[in-house]
């Protein structure tokens, strides 16, 4: 296929040479009568010719274009809002597509049919305020009607969040995201400071808040199926966009204003994978604001899981505090009894007794 | 024909005894051509700019359009130009191809579409459309070139300096782009974009009031508003958004220039990078982007209403007939003006604005549709019943026409805020973008050039090389554009640099597609050549350029072929009638020019325009007046 579309375009481009050169000859021997002011010249059937070949061939070309490239379009989408937002997509392009067609049918049809004719004169026409009055209440009509129905859309998606969705945080760093689950005893996410992160602790969790002591976090995404989730967005660094095109979801993260976006997945990874017949598919989530050299390849994978399996894997994920016991130095002496119980039993306690003891010492 | 024929002899006539006090001092090479202060120098002045720059840009699109269209492409053969920025393996590097994408549009957005169409047309345009001897201050109507030409060269340094040049997106969002830490581009090649940037702002402002103050000071005896041409009221709009919107974007270049060199935060919060928490709290990045669009969006008018309002003209010109609805079209450019300034937060839907806000938004945004739907409908009317003359500035106005609508109707679906979530910085925006404002401005820029040329270089353009040109552009620009509609809707984002990420087997979907785009915007992109010949060779070599070549009714045809400075030798002509008298019934000349008195065309004239009998002494009345506010 590289090498045909090679062919191809070196033989387009020869063409274009050729057509260059061969014009420009024409242009020196027929300097004379090419410059012409008289209005009628061959070429004014000519190029009316062209706008009805242009016309036709156009709408052959549109026609089959969609057909090629409607396999690799999104397939239906995996969120609830989305299959809303879907429906209302392809009725507003049918809409359009219906206007474009339209319109431009009648510029290259009239194009065409009213070229100079030396016996015809034109139709002084200047103003009709009827005509006018119609195309301006039928346009205004038809996009009140798009926009009433996309802003009870809008409304609704970005209405607030259920009070039991499931919340998770994302961090867009360049180039990356870090996730943080509320874990498993809250469904509260403690607070975090810019201030507090470090090589381990990259999100910067604030530990003195009690409901960070459970938390823990991930290099993937994984969202409960037909549960509302609510998307926690924020940025370290410079802007990043989270992106899940399956899920039809999009929200900048801004360093400094946290941001939001709740959805319901409605379609497992495992859903998508037979819908798709690809065994390997996975869902992925994307930057979509320009972020640096590693933009485009910013990506995490998201699993979307049946509830059960969900809460599953919920449960064997270990709170951030468990794999990282040096952080109880950070916790406040009042909360301590109530942190320490995700630090583990003795096994690993001892594996890193020495440096708990010495940062608990500093704190004090 | 006879009418106009008589008129621009006695014009001539009247030259000879009337020896115009310009004429005495001979202007040396320096003050005529390169400090010039006369209106047609400058406007050549920035056109040859801007064709420059068109290449320029252009180029840049075609070098990221190889790395999108064949990945795997060994680019090695580019290293004698690019150098450093082709790494070892022979690929485009990943920074340098987000500079690509800055520059491009930062180039084809303001160097190109506002300065060589804007700069290049209101310049010329205005004062011989309305019968005036130059700009209302001729002075600083060439520092404002001058300050663009500045300002051009500052943003073509950045492109050679090591760190590259500016690479954060045209918008430049900060932090990206206040942070040198966050990219090489957002050092030295940021600072320099904002500099020439802040000059660029200062050019076009002087332009701006230069543009307004003419047409409102300087309008020849008889030019009332409504007997305009629709040139010059798109001129006049345009000047007006320029005017009020680029101080917003100095505004918030400047506050951008303060967080980057004095250490103020009012885009800075909360930003830990490469291991280090800045001390910046408070700032919003938000603000950034309201201001920026505040100027952004009515820029997508300040490029494309003059591209609509020289159309205009050359349809009606070519048409051989009035322009349909020329007070609505009046009307709708009015409406686009004021809407253009309240609609900015379309492009912000999510960016974790309010979403009320993005409700509001999006009601404004679509009513903005309305007006514009009316200029398609009113430009197609014109077409109807025509006697189409296809001369090459007619093909590219229909082109024009063409790709306005296409390139209008997804801006209904991108306006939906609902529908804008999945669609937000995919390839449906660059899609949508290219072709309403981009192609579509670039479109005017072209059939302009074609219609003015005999004007502005008293020579004639080689008209058959003009329609190959159209040809290949109009097709290509579909075959480059069209399809990106269908990316977009597959959810690619932009500015990627490879799409190996993207879920959905990105890597493997559209790459023949991608291919295909890249090398129909090659074949575009090459095609222009035949333009850059055909402009420089008939600048010196065309056929000279009657009279009136197009058999136009506005008032620059009556000037001399090459008019001097001053535009007219003798008196400035009046003006008694609108400028779209084409195929008047009752008259045997299918055009009557504006010059034309009412009295002289009895068998033509209309039973309200009898009237106008009347007033045509109070307006010969009017030249001493006239004369007197040039001696002051």
């Amino acid at each position: 296929m590289f090498y045909l579309i090679g062919l191809l375009s070196v033989i387009f481009f020869a063409l274009a040479i050729s057509v260059i050169s061969k014009s420009i000859k024409l242009n020196k021997s027929l300097a004379a009568s090419d410059y012409t002011d008289e209005a009628l010249d061959g070429s004014n059937n000519a190029n009316a010719y062209g706008m009805i070949i242009f016309w036709a061939l156009g709408t052959i070309a549109g026609v089959w274009s969609f057909m090629v490239a409607k396999p690799d379009f999104l397939p239906i989408a995996a969120s609830e809002h989305g299959l809303r937002t879907d429906s209302m997509f392809w009725i507003s392009m049918a809409v359009v597509t219906l206007a474009f067609f339209f319109t431009n049918t009648l510029l290259l049809f009239f194009a065409f049919k009213y070229r100079y004719n030396k016996d015809r004169k034109a139709t002084f026409y200047p103003v009709n305020h009827k005509l006018e009055l119609i195309w301006t209440v039928i346009p205004a009509i038809v996009m009140a009607i798009l926009v009433f129905t996309g802003w009870r859309t809008w409304r609704d998606i970005t209405s607030q969040a259920p009070s039991d969705a499931v919340v998770i945080e994302i961090t867009g760093h360049q180039f990356g995201w870090y996730v943080r689950y509320a874990g498993n005893d809250d469904n509260q996410l403690g607070n975090y400071n810019y201030k507090l992160i470090d090589e381990t602790n990259n999100i910067g969790i604030d530990f003195t808040d009690k409901n960070s002591f459970d938390d823990f976090t991930a290099t993937e995404l994984h969202l409960p199926k037909g549960k509302p989730v609510l998307l926690k967005i924020h940025a370290q660094d410079v802007l990043h966009s989270v992106y899940l095109p399956f899920h039809r979801v999009k929200m900048d993260a801004v360093p400094g204003m946290p941001t939001k976006f709740w959805f319901t997945p409605n379609m497992s990874t495992d859903e998508m994978r037979a819908k798709l017949g690809k065994k390997d598919f996975n869902y992925k989530l994307n930057c979509t604001e320009i972020c640096g050299r590693g933009h485009f390849g910013m990506a995490i994978t998201v699993f979307v899981d049946e509830p059960e399996d969900y809460a599953k894997w919920c449960a064997e994920q270990k709170p951030f505090l468990a794999t990282n016991p040096t952080y109880l130095a950070k916790v406040p002496d009042n909360l301590k009894m109530k942190a320490s119980k995700y630090i583990p039993a003795e096994p690993v306690a001892v594996d890193s007794a020495a440096a708990p003891a010495e940062e608990a010492v500093s704190v004090n | 024909m006879s009418t106009a024929t008589t008129h621009a002899e006695e014009v001539h006539t009247h030259a000879h005894d009337h020896d115009h006090e310009h004429e005495h001092h001979e202007l040396n090479f320096w003050t005529k051509y390169i400090f010039s202060t006369d209106h047609k120098t400058i406007a050549k002045q920035y056109l040859i700019s801007g064709i420059l720059w068109a290449f320029i840009g252009g180029s840049l699109s075609i070098i990221f359009r190889l790395q999108l269209g064949f990945p795997e492409m060994q680019l090695d053969w580019l290293r004698p130009i690019l150098g450093e920025w082709i790494d070892e393996g022979g690929k485009l590097d990943k920074e340098f191809y987000l500079a690509l994408v800055t520059m491009h549009g930062t180039i084809m957005v303001f160097f190109v579409l506002t300065a060589g169409l804007s700069g290049t047309f209101s310049n010329f345009l205005i004062p011989l459309q309305i019968g005036a001897r130059d700009m209302a201050s001729g002075f600083i109507n060439m520092l404002s070139y001058w300050f663009f030409f500045l300002s051009s060269m500052i943003m073509f340094a950045s492109l050679f300096i090591e760190t590259g040049p500016a690479s954060g997106g045209w918008v430049i969002y900060p932090p990206l782009s206040a942070l040198p830490q966050a990219m090489p581009g957002s050092g030295l090649g940021m600072t320099m974009w904002l500099t020439a940037m802040t000059f660029f702002i200062v050019s076009s402002l002087m332009g701006g009031i230069n543009y307004i103050c003419t047409v409102i000071n300087l309008r020849t005896r008889g030019m009332t508003f409504t007997k305009m041409p629709l040139t010059i009221w798109s001129f006049f709009f345009t000047a007006i958004l320029g005017l009020l919107s680029f101080p917003v974007l100095l505004s918030a270049a400047l506050l951008l220039i303060f967080d980057r060199s004095f250490g103020t935060s009012f885009y800075l919060s909360e930003i830990y990078i490469q291991g280090q928490a800045l001390p910046n709290m408070g700032g919003s990045p938000i603000l950034y982007q309201h201001l920026f669009w505040f100027l952004g969006h009515p820029e997508v008018y300040i490029v494309l209403l003059p591209a609509l309002g020289m159309t205009s003209e050359i349809i009606a010109t070519n048409s051989r007939k009035p322009i349909f609805g020329y007070r609505a079209m009046i009307g709708s450019m009015m409406g686009i003006t004021v809407l253009a300034f309240i609609v900015w937060a379309h492009h912000m839907f999510v960016t974790g604005m309010n979403p009320f806000l993005g409700s509001v938004f999006m009601f404004l945004t679509l009513i903005i549709a309305v007006p514009s739907a009316v200029k398609a409908f009113n430009y197609i009317t014109t077409l109807w019943k025509g006697n189409l003359i296809f001369t090459p500035a007619m093909l590219f106005s229909i082109g024009l026409v063409s790709l306005f609508i296409s390139g209008g109707v997804t801006g209904i679906i991108l306006g939906n805020s609902a529908l804008d979530i999945n669609l937000h910085d995919t390839y449906f925006v660059v899609a949508h973008f290219h072709l309403v404002m981009g192609a579509a401005s670039f479109f005017g820029l072209m059939a302009g050039v074609y219609h003015w040329f005999p004007k502005m270089f008293g020579r004639m353009m080689n008209k058959t090389l003009g329609y190959i040109h159209f040809w290949f552009t109009f097709v290509g620009v579909y075959m480059v554009f069209f399809p990106m509609h269908y990316i977009g809707i597959a959810g690619f984002p932009r500015r990627y640099y490879s799409f190996t990420a993207v879920g959905n087997d990105g890597a493997a979907a559209f790459t023949n597609m991608n291919a295909f785009i890249s090398i129909a915007a090659i074949i575009t992109f090459t095609a222009q050549a035949i333009f850059a010949w055909n402009f420089f060779y008939s600048i010196f070599k065309g056929k000279k350029a009657p009279q009136n070549p197009w058999n136009s009714t506005t008032l620059e045809w009556t000037t001399p072929v090459e008019p001097g400075h001053g535009n007219w030798e003798g008196e400035i002509p009046a003006v008694y009638r609108w400028p779209y008298d084409y195929s008047k019934p009752g008259s045997d000349v299918d055009f009557i020019p504006q010059n034309v008195p009412f009295s002289a065309t009895k068998s033509s004239n209309l039973p309200e325009e009898e009237a106008e009998i009347a007033k045509e002494n109070e307006i010969e009345g009017l030249l001493g007046a006239q004369n007197e506010s040039y001696n002051r």
